[in-house]
């Protein structure tokens, strides 16, 4: 892995579903992405899941706690904030988040 | 000290509430306690004795337990009465030979049913109905006869004239006076009941004075009536009143009243000090209370005297509220208006054939009465108004006219209610009472009702009950929401007439018109699935794909490793060779674990996500359909081989699942919905366990409802008889959809049924009598559903756009390298995170 962050280009914008989620593989770390089309915006958290231990974030229900908006694992319903990756439901258990936009009809993560 | 020695004689509903009281008093350890138990069964629930007739057992109904009253020290003797009571001595002899002294002596003989004295009353085929025995007698006399006659047309009289019917016998009810209730109903209010009970199939003869019962001509019995008139019929039914049971005051000479009836004072001691009397056998400032209610508030007065404690009778209010066939029934204090100056109001709709009365005081401001027949949806309300003396509104008459849509409030909030008031007669609970539990924690309506035992009884007042918990939960602070989450301030059945009324075809319309935020897991997959159930639209489409829970989105369920099981449709379990074998192969080709399922099919293991459209694609060419085992929808239609092989089949049960399972695949409900068909009534594919559940009869096919396995069992209702397959579907399509309409989130069709007020009768009214006016409608949105049936599967083939939903990566085709098996039994399984780190270096090799 490299240890410079630099935005990288992980998908088109037409690979994203609204309101839901897709995955991507960067530098072999499974990351799931996020397309909230009320705001245009995408979210990348990990794809892993550190309850069940299962690869599929990407495969939950996205949806929105007051200002949070949130995935909640297909598994066993934890839910996790897209921005930051916290855990809202256990406050010891975070997964990565990473910044991610969209630029030039391609979806980039700060990576 | 000694221990007192304490004599009951009588276990019927008030003997039981003394033995309860006194155990709940703490004290029993002062008492020394043998009870008399005339009947062979201890107690059971006479008031729901009906219920033995709509399948109800005497198990069902026993209140006193054998065990229980064992563990609290009790000495009790079935099937013993107590013959004679010497009070010099202080001591009881019994009907068979018994002595035993006492200290005190309670008496709580209950009553018995009053025959007149026509000649021809003790002819065969005359009975009673008081007891499980009574009971059975007259199911057994039912069995050979057509028709069954009621002599008398009070309350008991009518629960005993739905006993006939349930019988299927052609009833028949006589009464002496002009109408029907002649106690607690008016004549506005008798003619509405008749009518109602006329058209549901009885026939109503008032002012019949019978004078003698004799041989008949094509029945058992001829009926011959003051006027001249007869009636023949097979079997006869009096239920003309009780009589105290005070036979036993009378040889020890207690002091009686005029018409009979244990004399007794405030504390229920009769005029021998040393003994009370309880329940229908006693008799308090003149009148005797043919209710559990006063009987048990009579237990508890006693339990207190016995034990030193304060608590005195002070009489008993007398307002009642049944279902008689269906019929709501409600009178309420003065109902005849004989309190002078009372002023009366009345509604008469004769078209919904509801008749309301209320009775106010002269000054207008206090209720002293009510009636209420056809809708008795007020009667909590109005009971609060009397018992209490709150003040009435300026219109008073807006208490019993309809609601024509302005939000005018004429219901009385909890919150007037004083800390006294009385929500449940039954059991004696007090607003305070429901308060004091919920400070100590209790937080839901059934801890209450556990705690407080509310509700419990008649159930009467269990709206009123459920109103005043959630009123006193919102004042604590506690949030009692019901609606569906954060994003719509509504609840599943709103959103389900705001989607149909307003046409509304997408979640993002509807969070538009009615919600706020983004939705969440819970209301989105809620949304995804009415508007399946109304427009049954791909739900995959760009609209609906981000509604779906995992399992829908991908059409398979998700396992705990992230890989996914398939199961294709296998109708009625009835599959071909060639099928099989298909499956085998696909198994086989993708190395998936097998397992037949217990709904008669087959679920294929450990594909990953890029492998299901290829083997759907496999599938599907070889004629298999999705079998919607991700969705909350029909699961399977489970059958038994029937008549086509089996000996014992008198119907084609395989052949029904099939068709049933066809019309009703992809059906979209608020949980999923399984079906049986069975031949006969072996019943070898267990219809009695599923929501929908069929057994064939010699004349048709019976239809049971609402049964559930799974965590919580429930075995299905009888709904209906001998249905010809036409009917049948017409009814399943009915029940579905109105299940579909109101019921909650994740409710399967048991709880529904347990939540549904009015139950099985009111769910037959509205489906077989149409009681609501929805039938067609219902029927109609089923066919729609069933038109426009599609295999998700095949149309997601089919669509490139839902496809690209099935990778595991969009920028590679790698794997998801977390997905490990190992080999057991021949077949694979998910490693162990163990096995993982062991193995991880070299997954086994997989066919893509
Ligand atoms: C595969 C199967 C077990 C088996 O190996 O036989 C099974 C497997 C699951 N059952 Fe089941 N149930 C299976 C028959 C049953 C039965 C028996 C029956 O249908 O005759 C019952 C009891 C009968 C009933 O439902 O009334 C049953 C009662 C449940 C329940 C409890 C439902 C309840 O109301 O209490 C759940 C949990 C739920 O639905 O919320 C459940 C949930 C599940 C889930 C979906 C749990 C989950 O979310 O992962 C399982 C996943 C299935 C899969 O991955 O394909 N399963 N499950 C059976 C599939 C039948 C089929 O062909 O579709
Ligand atoms: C069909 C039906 C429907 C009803 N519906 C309602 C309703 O909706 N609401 C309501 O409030 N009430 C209703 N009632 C009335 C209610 O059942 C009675 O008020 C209640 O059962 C009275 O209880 P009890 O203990 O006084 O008498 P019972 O329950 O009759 O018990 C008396 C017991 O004492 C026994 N016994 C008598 N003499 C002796 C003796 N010498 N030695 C030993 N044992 C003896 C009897 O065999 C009997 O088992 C209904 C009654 C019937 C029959
Ligand atoms: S339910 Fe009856 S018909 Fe069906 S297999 Fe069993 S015995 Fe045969
Ligand atoms: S009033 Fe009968 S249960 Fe409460």
């Amino acid at each position: 892995m490299s240890n410079k962050t630099i935005w990288t280009a992980v998908c088109g914008q037409s690979d994203l579903i609204p309101n839901s989620g897709i995955c991507a593989l960067v530098n072999n770390i499974q990351i799931a992405l996020f397309y909230v089309q009320k705001e245009q915006s995408v979210f990348a958290i990990a794809n892993h899941d550190p309850f069940s231990q299962a690869n599929v974030l990407s495969r939950g229900l996205i949806g929105s706690k007051g200002d949070d908006l949130y995935v909640a694992s297909p598994v066993y319903k934890q839910h996790f904030c897209l921005k930051s990756g916290r855990c809202l439901d256990d406050e010891n258990t975070n997964i990565q988040a990473w910044p991610a936009r969209i630029e030039n009809g391609q979806v980039q993560v700060f990576f | 000290m000694s221990k007192t020695k304490l004599v009951i004689a009588g276990n019927g509903m008030v003997g039981h509430q003394f033995l309860q009281s006194l155990a709940d008093s703490g004290q029993l350890a002062n008492f020394e306690v043998t009870v008399f138990c005339e009947e062979s069964r201890l107690a059971y629930d006479r008031v729901h004795l009906s219920a033995y007739f709509s399948g109800s057992t005497a198990e069902d109904l026993a209140m006193g337990n054998a065990e229980v009253y064992r563990s609290w020290g009790l000495n009790v003797l079935t099937g013993e009465k107590v013959a004679e009571i010497d009070r010099t001595r202080k001591s009881v002899t019994t009907d068979k030979g018994r002595e035993l002294s006492y200290d005190k002596l309670v008496l709580a003989t209950g009553s018995y049913p009053f025959v007149p004295p026509v000649p021809g009353h003790d002819r065969g085929q005359c009975l009673v109905y008081r007891t499980i025995d009574d009971l059975e007698a007259i199911a057994k006399a039912a069995k050979h006869s057509k028709i069954g006659t009621v002599v008398g047309g009070g309350l008991l009289g009518l629960e005993a004239a739905k006993a006939l019917k349930d019988l299927g016998l052609e009833t028949h009810v006589v009464e002496f006076a002009p109408r029907l209730m002649a106690v607690q109903l008016d004549n506005g209010g008798g003619a509405m009941l008749r009518q109602k009970i006329e058209a549901l199939g009885v026939t109503v003869h008032t002012e019949k004075n019978t004078q003698l019962i004799d041989e008949g001509e094509q029945c058992f019995h001829k009926m011959n009536f003051a006027d001249g008139e007869v009636l023949e019929t097979d079997l006869i039914l009096f239920s003309a009143g009780i009589r105290p049971r005070d036979e036993l005051a009378r040889q020890c000479e207690l002091e009686v009243g005029e018409r009979g009836g244990i004399v007794i004072n405030n504390y229920c001691q009769t005029s021998d000090p040393a003994i009370y009397a309880i329940g229908e056998c006693a008799l308090w400032n003149k009148q005797i209370f043919g209710l559990v209610a006063p009987g048990n508030q009579m237990a508890k007065v006693t339990v207190s005297h016995l034990t030193n404690g304060p608590d005195s009778f002070t009489g008993a209010d007398m307002s009642t509220k049944l279902k008689l066939m269906g019929v709501d029934v409600a009178s309420i204090g003065d109902a005849h208006s004989r309190t002078p100056g009372a002023r009366n109001y009345s509604f008469v709709d004769e078209r919904e054939g509801i008749y309301k009365k209320l009775v106010v005081s002269e000054d207008g401001k206090t209720l002293l009465g009510a009636i209420l027949v056809g809708d008795a949806e007020q009667y909590g309300t109005l009971l609060q108004y009397m018992l209490n003396g709150i003040h009435l509104p300026e219109y008073p008459d807006t208490l019993i006219l309809p609601s024509r849509g302005d939000d005018q409030q004429t219901g009385l909030g909890v919150a007037a209610l004083p800390e006294t008031a009385q929500i449940c007669s039954c059991h004696d609970v007090s607003k305070g009472d429901v308060r004091a539990a919920l400070d100590t924690g209790y937080c839901t309506l059934g801890d209450v009702k556990g705690a407080t035992k509310a509700a419990t009884g008649c159930g009467g007042c269990a709206a009123l009950l459920t109103d005043l918990v959630n009123h006193e939960l919102e004042e604590m602070g506690v949030e009692v929401n019901r609606d569906l989450c954060e994003h719509f301030p509504y609840n599943r059945q709103d959103l389900y007439n705001l989607i149909r009324v307003e046409e509304i075809r997408s979640f993002d319309e509807l969070l538009d018109k009615h919600g706020s935020g983004h939705g969440c897991e819970i209301c989105r997959p809620a949304v995804g699935n009415i508007l399946a159930s109304c427009w049954n639209d791909f739900i995959l489409s760009e609209k609906n794909v981000a509604l779906q829970d995992t399992n829908d989105t991908f059409m398979a369920n998700m396992q705990k490793d992230g890989t996914y099981s398939v199961v294709p449709r296998v109708a009625g379990g009835e599959i071909t060779a060639d099928k099989l074998i298909t499956l085998g192969q696909v198994a086989k080709k993708y190395n998936l674990y097998s397992k037949i399922t217990g709904g008669q099919r087959v679920d294929l293991f450990g594909a990953r996500l890029e492998q299901l459209p290829p083997i759907w694609e496999e599938l599907i060419a070889a004629g298999f359909e999705t079998g919607h085992a991700y969705g909350k929808s029909l699961r399977t239609v489970k059958s038994c081989v029937g008549s086509t092989w089996c000996r014992f089949g008198v119907d084609d049960s395989a052949g029904l699942a099939i068709e049933l399972e066809d019309r009703y695949k992809g059906l979209r409900a608020p949980h999923k919905i399984k079906f049986a068909v069975s031949g006969c009534t072996r019943e070898c594919a267990e219809a009695q366990s599923k929501d929908i559940g069929i057994i064939a009869t010699e004349n048709g096919w019976n239809l049971y409802v609402c049964g559930n396995g799974g965590m919580k069992p429930r075995h299905g209702d009888l709904f209906a008889t001998d249905l010809d397959k036409k009917t049948l579907i017409s009814y399943i399509d009915r029940i579905l959809m109105f299940y579909i309409k109101t019921a909650d989130r994740l409710q399967r069709t048991s709880v529904w049924m347990e939540n549904m007020e009015g139950g099985l009768d009111y769910l037959r009214g509205v489906i077989i009598e149409d009681s609501l006016s929805l039938a067609e409608e219902l029927e109609q949105q089923m066919s729609h559903v069933a038109a426009t049936y599609q295999c998700e599967w095949k149309t997601t083939l089919e669509n490139p756009e839902a496809l690209k939903r099935f990778r595991q990566f969009v920028n590679t085709n790698a794997r998801d390298s977390n997905v490990v098996f190992v080999e057991e039994r021949q077949q694979i399984r998910p490693a162990t995170p163990e096995e993982k780190a062991d193995i991880r270096a070299e997954p086994i090799k997989l066919v893509s």
